[in-house]
């Protein structure tokens, strides 16, 4: 187990560098028209030469390179070339923002994408049907049309909900809760399309298993071998799922914030990325991977609670 | 080449692959996916003869205009005619997923192959790669490299191939190791042929339907991030797109809530269209051309409530029917079986596989597999007429009166789940005992069915330990509630020969122990010789003769008993025995 742990921890590592190193190579190799991009098209070629040659873009890559790999080992990401703050601190006010969203809103969709997903697979008929447009639409609907749809209907149209901004959980629990509800209700009906699907599966494969009949032949209450026995062995499956929705709706988290104008990771990165603000980039990417090993990592021992057998290997 | 010629893969030939593609049509949803599909993609190409303005054209006074002055769907922020961008949009858009469907299923198919068919380091270095690119939020890298990338939509959509080709790649790796094993592409080995002609003759073709139904799949994921990236203001500005069209009736969200809704619409159409075609080529594809459909009627006649049987007969079986629903109503499995057990009595229930005895035994618990039913005739059991009643009736009498030995140990514990657990949880539900007093007696019975070890087996896992110890633990697990009848499915089969007949034993002493009446099911007459009273011998759903032990292995009434007799039997006149005409021919 403590092997099998640390075995996913070193290939999270792995991954870490090999995409910091792709990122910044293809960041920083392309930095030609960033200074142009700070300082405006009226800017001489004296003032560019002067701002590349502060932010070092002057040296080769690879003395750039070398230079932030030694500081990022030390969670020192350098300065932000657009905003007046370092990049680990503008990344420490907005990852909370966007973790508080995503991890409501994958919390949401195991609940809901579990009930949906074992009503299908026990009863079939409307939760079946149900399972099925909904996957349609899920898929089909970007999710960011969706919340502007959510916008259009219930802060345009009916004024109950906040069309735009955040308000932090330390200003106001309500204020905030309420300026989640539509970015939420956004990323969770996309996500629960495939989460329902594969759920609805993994427990149609669990209730096929020869030792639920020899289950039922000892008398043991359908509900029991329903959620205890079948659920519990459905589970590595759900959890895969949920984790692959965990890194999509980190992503698409991106867009959802611009709609409803929450400060996150997402529209930290959008910014970013329109002006060329390469450090907050390398910053964004390099948490999110963090995270997303985390995450994986964290579903591992999940899974090693559910499936004995691979606690033991 | 004959090798080849013998050895056909099984690729329909052209006119069923004619045959195939209009099959999908049939299906209604396959079909209007389709047209939907093809009308889109027309009135992209076709875009400039059908538009009816010029989609950058801008007239100061159409600002936000309303639907129908003029511009068909209205005007847009800059006064541009909606319409004419939506047509227009749909070219990039179109290109787009063109450019990630290309590269994602070029990369990820290629990789498939050679990682499934030559295997090992290649295929651990492939999915390792193919895992990381995975775990990475696709849109975040694409924001990131946006620099990198320019301004063209085109150059990220390329990338965004590349990080779709893992979908290709892990789908592609298990359909090849699916096939590399079967018959034809030995053949096509031993024939000569080369790697390379292999993978791309054979193997491509039999990974093709898959492939398509992927690459549905990722031209809607590719639609949707592209208009995603275009939402945010990547993307030249000049062009119109669907994504742009959104950020723009998103600034005038107020002014002009209804722009909101076409580029939205068109997205989805497309996308939804992409999907339900997927959906239904794999329908199809599971199909495989029958269409599965349960009979609607349920021919179940019930019986006349049965005179009570004699009061030492437990279980009482008459013409009991089971059928299970087939593409053509329903198939029977069980065709009119009738027995009768004693108390205290060990029946054998012989027969080959497929012969329908599991399924008797299987019907007298009440847990026939999914769609299996009980079509006609009546089960008693001890006065009880299992056939009328409730599934909770039925479940009162499962474990504490009528137990169950299943034929493979290991796949019928719960993997999850401590052994123990597994004990204590039936005994707690059906005997109403506190979890101490269960621990205690399962701990009891595990020293019963002679486990070395009780203590230990009980917390191991499934996995833990031994075939033959799970089969004893099972055996613990159905006489748990000191049951009147136990059918034994088999309990023999899957052990070792020197586990067999200790596991034999047991079930003989546990028998006489708690004066169980038993069912053993098996296709071995050495088990029924040992320790049966009488047995019934089962062909075809139907029992072909019932009697004593003794009479039966004396003088076999049937043939089918000859002949089952002659193949165990060690002896010469029975060994040369031939099949006799059967009862239709001499008729």
């Amino acid at each position: 187990m403590v092997r099998y742990l640390l075995r996913r921890v070193a290939s999270g590592i792995a991954l870490l560098c090999l995409v910091s190193t792709v990122t910044f190579m293809m960041v920083f190799g392309a930095t030609g028209n960033v200074a142009r991009n700070i300082l405006g098209e009226n800017a001489t070629v004296d003032q560019l030469k002067a701002l590349n040659s502060r932010l070092g873009l002057d040296r080769p890559l690879m003395v750039q390179f070398g230079d932030w790999v030694s500081h990022a080992v030390r969670g020192d990401l350098g300065p932000s070339w657009t905003m007046s703050e370092s990049v680990a601190s503008a990344l420490a006010s907005r990852l909370p923002v966007t973790l508080s969203m995503v991890t409501i809103a994958v919390a949401l969709m195991a609940l809901l994408s579990a009930m949906l997903g074992i009503a299908a697979a026990v009863r079939g008929g409307w939760a079946d049907r149900a399972i099925q447009i909904v996957s349609v639409a899920g898929f089909a609907m970007p999710n960011f049309w969706l919340g502007l749809l959510l916008v259009l209907t219930f802060s345009v149209k009916f004024g109950w909900l906040p069309a735009t901004g955040y308000v932090s959980f330390s200003a106001s629990p309500s204020a905030w809760a309420a300026s989640l509800v539509l970015p939420v209700t956004a990323l969770v009906l996309s996500g629960i399309a495939s989460a329902s699907q594969q759920i609805r599966g993994a427990v149609i494969d669990a209730l096929k298993q020869d030792y639920v009949r020899t289950l039922r032949s000892r008398g043991v209450s359908p509900r029991s071998v329903l959620y205890r026995h079948a659920l519990r062995n459905a589970m590595p499956a759900a959890l895969t799922v949920l984790s692959v929705q965990f890194i999509a709706l980190l992503g698409g988290a991106a867009v959802i914030e611009r709609v409803f104008a929450i400060p996150g990771m997402g529209s930290l990165t959008v910014s970013a990325a329109l002006i060329g603000d390469v450090p907050v980039l390398m910053g964004v990417v390099v948490t999110l991977i963090i995270v997303v090993v985390l995450v994986n990592i964290l579903v591992d021992f999940l899974n090693a609670w559910a499936n004995p057998k691979v606690r033991m290997s | 080449m004959s090798d080849i010629n013998t050895a056909q893969p099984p690729i329909p030939a052209a006119s069923q692959r004619r045959h195939f593609v209009l099959s999908v049509l049939t299906n209604p949803t396959g079909l209007v996916a389709l047209l939907a599909l093809l009308v889109v993609i027309a009135s992209a190409i076709f875009a400039p003869l059908l538009a009816p303005n010029d989609p950058s054209a801008v007239q100061i006074f159409k600002v936000n205009a309303v639907a129908g002055d003029g511009y068909l769907l209205g005007g847009d922020g800059s006064g541009r005619d909606i319409w004419s961008r939506l047509l227009h949009g749909g070219r990039n858009t179109f290109l787009g997923a063109l450019i990630t469907v290309a590269i994602a299923a070029s990369i990820g198919v290629t990789a498939g192959l050679f990682a499934g068919f030559y295997g090992r380091k290649l295929d651990l270095v492939a999915r390792w790669i193919s895992d990381g690119i995975m775990a990475l939020p696709a849109l975040i890298v694409l924001l990131a490299f946006y620099q990198a990338l320019g301004a063209s939509i085109y150059l990220s959509m390329a990338v965004f191939g590349v990080m779709l080709s893992p979908g290709f790649f892990r789908l592609t790796r298990n359909l090849v190791n699916g096939v590399k094993h079967e018959l034809y592409i030995d053949a096509a080995r031993v024939s000569g042929l080369s790697d390379l002609r292999i993978i791309t003759r054979h193997i491509l073709l039999s990974v093709r339907a898959p492939v398509v139904i992927q690459t549905s799949i990722v031209a809607g994921i590719a639609i949707v991030v592209q208009s995603g990236l275009e939402f945010l203001g990547l993307g030249d500005p000049s062009t119109p797109t669907w994504g742009g069209m959104l950020q723009d009736a998103f600034s005038n969200i107020y002014v002009s809530p209804q722009a909101i809704l076409w580029p939205g619409l068109a997205i989805t159409a497309t996308v939804a269209s992409l999907v339900l075609l997927a959906n239904a080529i794999r329908d199809r594809m599971q199909q495989g051309g029958v269409q599965v459909r349960a009979p609607k009627v349920l021919p179940r006649t019930m019986s006349e409530p049965l005179p009570r049987a004699a009061p030492d007969v437990l279980l009482d079986v008459r013409d009991l029917v089971v059928a299970y629903p087939a593409s053509d109503g329903w198939r029977e499995v069980v065709k009119g079986v009738s027995l009768s057990l004693r108390r205290g009595e060990v029946l054998g229930l012989v027969g080959e596989s497929g012969s329908g005895k599991s399924q008797t035994a299987f019907s007298i618990l009440g847990l026939l597999s999914s769609g299996g039913r009980v079509l006609s005739g009546s089960i008693q059991f001890d006065g009880i007429d299992l056939g009328r009643s409730s599934e909770d009736e039925l479940r009162a009498l499962r474990g504490k009166r009528i137990a169950y030995v299943p034929q493979e140990p290991m796949a019928n514990l719960d993997p999850a789940f401590r052994i123990g657990f597994q004990l204590v949880e039936p005994m707690m539900t059906v005997l109403g005992i506190s979890r101490a007093e269960a621990t205690r007696r399962a701990l009891k019975l595990l020293a019963r069915v002679k486990l070395p070890d009780p203590e230990r087996v009980f917390r191991a896992y499934p996995h833990e330990i031994s075939g033959g110890m799970a089969q004893r633990v099972l055996i613990a697990g159905a006489v748990a509630c000191s049951p009147d009848l136990l059918i034994a499915d088999e309990p023999t089969t899957a052990l070792d020969v020197t586990v067999q007949a200790e596991v034999l034993d047991l079930l003989r002493d546990l028998q006489k122990e708690f004066n169980m009446a038993v069912m053993l099911v098996t296709h071995n007459f050495g088990v029924v010789a040992d320790s049966c009273g009488r047995v019934a011998v089962m062909k075809d759903g139907r029992i072909v003769e019932i009697n004593t032990v003794a009479d039966l292995f004396a003088a076999p009434a049937h043939d089918y008993t000859r002949m089952l007799l002659g193949s165990v039997l060690e002896d010469g006149r029975t060994r040369t025995y031939r099949l006799p005409m059967t009862e239709e021919m001499r008729a």
